[in-house]
């Protein structure tokens, strides 16, 4: 199987490709649109800030060729947070694949939140509501590792939830669109069964 | 919910777990990625490792040491020791680190954690704070904890926040190697005063230990190393305890 893991200079990406090495396979980190066009699965991964990162996607005219990918696309952190329409973090619009928006945790618009929230929000959190095929035999409320500052709003693309603070989106699907969160490759065996059930779709 | 972390905290030099005794003394405690590769196995939410090493040619080990614990272990993990350029944050995160702690270097160039959280982003820059208190006031020391700063540890805590640290390791230096119990009056002081997650470590003896580090020092990790290296308090033991004390746990 052919899994192309877009490169984009959007951080540590190396526990993915150990990840998905860990499952038997060999990942190509690249940005040749060929290549990613021409794999069977894409994992779209990603650390950073949204409007440098969006910047960097357009720079490689990735923000053409993602939106348009057929086979199954998996995006992680600011991977999932770039497929959506609009973020909060450096006021940018996205890849607006998905029809929802990133927000910042305790903006100052949120008086229903707690002031004590740490942010990020940063470790073990349970999942639930899960919903499709990647959580299959993964357990309901699984604890999954999140490092996020910023979180995408509730929205009926929804796979499961999760709630710090405040209920937010932890993974979501439209089509041959996956998006989670939560670093999946960094989640021990849940995270792990996950990732083995999108190379399986 | 959140869960709170346990985090084992592996010194390392040659590929194998050493532990400092108040900070001097060394003890061999067996091979670093056997034992992490156990950890993340029993439980473990993330893993420290601190590179001990002096000489340029063994730091350059540790990046091969850090790739081959990327590997292994699908639990995140921080890395530091005598890091103290932007280069070498880059070489260790990309050989798989998760996050990088710095401490005396982040004293020496305070600007080296607005610069580094800038590049690679906040939530993968720790800040390791070693304090001691002298005649009621807390102060920074650096350099393995031999070297005074005089710098005010509430204050430093707050300016390495402002800075872009995503997370702060604080180490209390009066009750390390003790295990007489974390430090939970200067802990909930600190959680008081940040707003970023706080991971405590010195003193951790007993699960006791654990649940008020919890409790009562409200902090949002616990790391501790020969509690753990020498099978004194098994992680899965300990994590039952704290599940039974209603504090939130992964299981």
């Amino acid at each position: 199987m052919k899994v192309a893991i877009i490169e984009y200079n959007a951080g540590n990406v190396q526990s993915v490709i150990f990840a998905l090495e860990r499952l038997g396979i060999n990942p190509v980190l690249t940005d040749d649109h060929n290549v990613i066009s021409g794999a069977d699965k894409v994992v779209f991964p990603g650390v950073g800030e949204a409007s440098s990162t969006m910047k960097r996607l357009k720079e490689r005219k990735l923000d053409e060729l993602i939106p348009n990918l057929k086979q199954p696309v998996l995006g992680i952190c600011i991977g999932m947070q770039l497929m959506c329409k609009h973020s909060e973090e450096g006021n940018v619009d996205c890849l607006g694949i998905f029809d929802a928006n990133v927000r910042k945790f305790k903006s100052p618009n949120d008086i229903e939140i707690n002031s004590t929230l740490k942010v990020p929000h940063m470790g073990w959190n349970n999942i639930d509501n899960l919903k499709g095929k990647l959580y299959k035999d993964v357990e309901v409320g699984a604890d999954m590792y999140f490092v996020h500052s910023y979180f995408v709003e509730t929205n009926p693309f929804q796979t499961s939830s999760c709630h710090y603070g405040l209920y937010f989106c932890a993974s979501m699907q439209k089509d041959n669109f996956y998006a989670v969160q939560y670093h999946t490759e960094k989640s021990s065996k849940q995270g792990s069964q996950l990732l083995q059930n999108f190379l399986e779709l | 919910m959140l869960k709170k972390r346990i985090i084992p905290c592996l010194d390392v030099k040659n590929g194998r777990t050493v532990k400092g005794v108040n900070f001097e003394n060394l003890r061999d405690a067996g091979d670093a990625i056997e034992l992490a590769a156990l950890y993340a196995q029993q439980g473990a939410d993330e893993l420290v490792f601190l590179d001990i090493t002096a000489t340029i040619e063994e730091r350059a080990t540790f990046i091969d040491f850090v790739k081959n614990v990327a590997k292994e272990l699908d639990i995140p993990f921080t890395v530091g020791g005598g890091i103290n350029s932007k280069e070498r944050v880059s070489d260790l995160l990309k050989a798989g680190a998760d996050k990088v702690s710095i401490n005396s270097s982040a004293v020496k160039t305070p600007d080296l954690i607005n610069e580094l959280s800038l590049e690679f982003g906040s939530q993968c820059i720790v800040v390791a704070v070693d304090t001691k208190r002298i005649d009621q006031k807390d102060f920074v020391f650096v350099h393995a904890g031999k070297t005074n700063t005089g710098l005010d540890t509430f204050k430093w805590l707050r300016e390495v926040e402002q800075r872009g640290a995503g997370e702060i390791l604080l180490t209390s230096m009066d009750h390390d190697g003790t295990k007489s119990g974390f430090d939970n009056d200067m802990l909930v002081k600190v959680a008081d005063t940040l707003n970023i997650p706080i991971i405590a470590s010195g003193g951790a003896g007993s699960v006791e230990h654990f649940i008020d580090v919890f409790e009562k020092g409200l902090a949002d990790a616990a790391l501790a190393a020969s509690v753990f290296h020498f099978g004194e308090i098994p992680i899965p033991k300990l994590k039952e305890a704290l599940s039974k004390n209603n504090i939130p746990v992964r299981l």
